[in-house]
């Protein structure tokens, strides 16, 4: 069986993680780029990426970039926003064909990089502005963004949780930034905006495929003239002490009762024990086997999903549910009374071979496919710390039953909040 | 066996079809860890009236049955098959569409096990009236989550207003009220009906020797005892060429609005290269009309009249078929006329040929990138196969597209009263 491994090479500014594979018919460039997560940059730096996206110097137009795009075989380009722990994460990605399997032997890669170093280094703008027409329509569609998480009530009361929770840390920052700020952004702001990221931030550039390492790396050193830069770091072990446990109730006009609750695990990525906190919310609620889904759903019927997963660099365990709201009080009582029982040792070795055989199973998986593999490896960019993919694997085989007990008694419940159709009746 | 080689995409397809009737593919892929397998019956939530198995008289059941009976079939008289997947390593799953029942896993340990845990499970149903109550709480709750979801009413909304009387109207869930009936007699008459191999397709895609899965399938296959069995009679009422409603209006608990413009299509009694051709040549003259490279995208986009839930579909299968166009927007009667007006003039449109060669482009490598998944091989290729088509004909099919494919497709397509609108605004 293989495992992937990166290469990682420095160059001015960026890094550049290269996996060589045979087993994908396209290439796949990811570019990260990395900052903290700060409310005076947060609306320009959420606009910024949909602008570059947009059009470039040499596409001035949506239409002409997309056809050029269309040209290359249909590549696939899209941006998007993500948070790791107190981290902002803008990723622009590319997916290419590999030519090998077509009968047009143009060489693609190339061309693909070429193009990623034209929306990033040669944007729509000119005496240091934004093309002001580009910035205003993405401004729109970006307030149109915003709002949409209003409307899916799961990705809604996940919102809500995290911003009662964690109200006062930086990770309750939203990744799209704030609606009313969208408005007075100016196409200039936004361009010195760019220059900062483009000038400060982490920069993790990633090509997967069936590549030449060195052919690839020579056009990355060319096409990216990144400045060398001093990254900033943040605390990332700032632990956050639990005084008293929050429950919070929103009414809005719907049928189910969205249920989520929020605790601390008091680890995060590259601790020694987040291999044992991995297997823990394995057995706990992170898959169908998981003492959630038998509990809540299967023997009480009271679900279709009950969830929880981890949030590796911020250090949370995040429990979700949808529920009648008249099993509020029953579900969230089974919810800690599942979770008192891990931390008293009441879970089977049986349990625990189960939950580390999909664990094992679900990380192959992860990197059968090219996103996932990128995704795997940004862990240890993000972190700083250097996990390999074979050490993984080995450290969740080796988790002991006493090391998920001990896990499992530093989860301390946070917030429980619970958005319903109406208050006291069905 | 039959080998089956596809050169330029350096794919081997191994297939064989049994005494039982069951057919099964085979695809090896080297370098990939995971193991992806489906076994998937021809039958639907449209299946709703048919002869029984044994049976001389059409029978009607409850809206919602076929997917009530994939997730009973997980449960069993010693607890759930779940629990068995993941002691050997595998997540499981299933899903019921309109045309198909499919139950899969992946892993990649354990692989012959697992795939032994599928066929038996599927072949070997258990249900009590107990466990049928039961259900009903679960599948209650994922009907309420679905009630509460703008796209989801949007999109059943838009076929509702299509179809008068063909099931595709019914949400696959059915209704709390129609779930409440279903007992586990009913579920024993559509599993026999149903779920014999000959209606059924098994799909392996992984690093796996061909010669030697065969060999385990039919060894497992040889111990049972299936009686041959006659085609299946299906009932489907007539449905009129034209909408049943030309537009509705949702009021829902959101923010912003939502739009979608439908089409219901013609020629739905296809099958085969036909329908491939057909299929093919109407998706891509969507994409000419509202890629995002098209002039109607940024037409729309710089109107601020769209934004990047824009998109765009043509589902097709035997007795019904809709294309639709939309998407969230800040003014949903101004972005359906817009729509209406696009498709209208696209009637009499000249297609420029260069644009046709780069949508030909576009959706080869877009095809390439799909065969990178095997969810996407297993899942597609018994789609097409239930309909006669074979999926790796979609390249040289598509290569052979010509602009006059694209204007008989849209002369044929699009008609006024084949046209309906469905909208999501807020309450307030």
């Amino acid at each position: 069986m293989s495992v992937a491994t990166e290469q990682i090479q420095k160059f001015p500014g960026f890094n550049l993680h290269t996996v060589k594979t045979d087993k994908f018919k396209t290439n796949n460039i990811v570019i990260k780029w990395k900052a903290p997560l700060e409310k005076e940059n947060i609306t320009k730096r959420a606009l910024l990426p949909y602008v570059l996206q947009n059009s470039s110097q040499k596409y001035s137009t949506t239409t002409a970039l997309r056809s050029y795009l269309e040209e290359l075989y249909g590549a696939t380009f899209f941006v998007d926003l993500s948070k790791k722990g107190e981290h902002h994460i803008v990723s622009f990605s590319l997916e290419i064909a590999n030519e090998k399997f077509l009968s047009d032997p143009t060489p693609l890669l190339k061309k693909g990089i070429e193009f990623l170093a034209e929306i990033i280094f040669h944007p729509h703008a000119s005496n240091q502005t934004f093309d002001e027409k580009t910035v205003e329509n993405e401004k729109r569609a970006l307030k149109q963004r915003i709002q949409s998480v209003y409307d899916d009530k799961m990705r809604y009361s996940s919102f809500r949780l995290i911003q009662e929770m964690c109200k006062e840390e930086a990770y309750s920052i939203s990744v799209n930034g704030e609606k009313e700020e969208v408005d007075e952004i100016s196409a200039k702001d936004l361009y010195a905006y760019y220059e900062k990221a483009l000038n400060e931030d982490q920069i993790d550039v990633y090509i997967v495929g069936d590549l030449d390492v060195e052919e690839v790396a020579g056009y990355a050193e060319t096409l990216f003239p990144f400045k060398e830069r001093q990254i900033k770091t943040i605390d990332r072990k700032t632990t956050h002490a639990v005084e008293k446990a929050k429950e919070i109730k929103e009414v809005q006009d719907i049928k189910q009762g969205k249920l989520n609750i929020g605790y601390r695990t008091n680890v995060v990525y590259g601790d020694g024990d987040y291999f044992a906190l991995q297997v823990f919310n394995g057995i706990y609620g992170g898959f169908s086997h998981s003492k959630l889904f038998l509990n809540v759903r299967e023997k009480e019927s009271l679900a279709y999903y009950a969830a929880s997963r981890v949030e590796s660099h911020k250090g949370l365990l995040l429990v979700m549910s949808g529920i009648d709201q008249q099993n509020y009080e029953k579900a969230v009582s089974i919810i800690n009374e599942q979770l008192d029982l891990m931390k008293k040792g009441e879970f089977t070795d049986e349990e625990i071979m189960q939950t580390k055989a999909v664990i094992h199973n679900q990380m192959l998986e992860t990197l059968d496919t090219p996103r996932g593999m990128i995704e795997v490896f940004y862990h240890n960019a993000v972190s700083g710390v250097s996990v390999e993919m074979a050490d993984w694997l080995q450290s969740i085989s080796k988790v002991s039953k006493e090391e998920i007990q001990e896990v499992a008694g530093k989860i301390e419940l946070d917030t429980v909040y619970f958005l319903t159709g109406s208050e006291g009746n069905a | 066996m039959e080998k089956i080689s596809f050169e330029q995409l350096q794919e081997d397809l191994y297939y064989e079809q049994l005494d039982n009737g069951l057919k099964v593919y085979i695809l090896p892929k080297k370098g990939f860890n995971k193991t992806f397998c489906t076994f998937t019956t021809n039958y639907g939530s449209i299946d709703n009236t048919f002869i029984p198995l044994d049976g001389t008289e059409y029978t009607k059941v409850p809206d919602g049955i076929a997917h009530f009976l994939e997730h009973k079939l997980f449960e069993k008289e010693d607890g759930d098959v779940f629990q068995n997947f993941s002691k050997q390593g595998a997540s499981a799953n299933a899903f019921t569409s309109f045309t198909r029942t499919a139950y899969l896993f992946s892993s990649t340990s354990n692989v012959e096990h697992n795939l032994e845990t599928l066929i038996d499970f599927v072949q070997d149903p258990y249900f009590t009236e107990k466990t049928v109550e039961k259900e009903k709480g679960i599948i209650g709750q994922e009907i309420t989550m679905y009630d509460d979801n703008p796209d989801w009413r949007l999109y059943f909304g838009l076929i509702q207003n299509m179809y008068k009387n063909h099931p595709v109207k019914i949400d696959i869930a059915g209704t709390i009220e129609s779930i409440s009936h279903i007992t586990k007699d009913m579920l024993y008459e559509c599993y026999h009906t149903f779920y014999h191999p000959s209606n059924m397709l098994l799909f392996i895609v992984g690093p796996v020797d061909p010669k030697e899965y065969m060999e385990k399938i039919k060894t497992n296959q040889g111990k049972k005892n299936y009686r041959n069995k006659s085609e299946i009679e299906r009932k489907f009422e007539e449905e009129p060429k034209e909408v049943h409603e030309k537009k509705q209006v949702l009021k829902m608990n959101v923010h912003g609005s939502k739009c979608l413009v439908g089409i219901k299509a013609v020629d739905v009694n296809q099958t085969g290269p036909e329908m491939l051709k057909n299929e093919l040549s109407i998706n891509i003259l969507l994409d000419l009309l509202f890629s995002n490279s098209s002039e109607n995208y940024q037409t729309l986009f710089s109107a601020g009249l769209i934004d990047d839930t824009f998109s765009y579909d043509y589902t097709q299968e035997q007795g019904f078929g809709f294309a639709m166009i939309g998407g969230d927007t800040s003014d949903p009667d101004k972005l359906s006329e817009s729509i209406k007006e696009m498709l209208h003039r696209a009637v009499t449109a000249a297609f420029n040929s260069d644009a046709l060669e780069r949508t030909k482009k576009k959706k080869i490598g877009a095809f390439l990138r799909a065969v990178n998944s095997p969810e996407y091989i297993a899942n597609q290729f018994t789609r097409y196969s239930f309909n006669g088509m074979n999926l790796f004909d979609v390249v040289p099919t598509i290569e052979q597209i010509s602009v006059e494919d694209i204007t008989n497709a849209a002369k044929r397509l699009i008609e006024e009263d084949r046209i309906t609108v469905c909208q999501v605004v807020p309450k307030a």
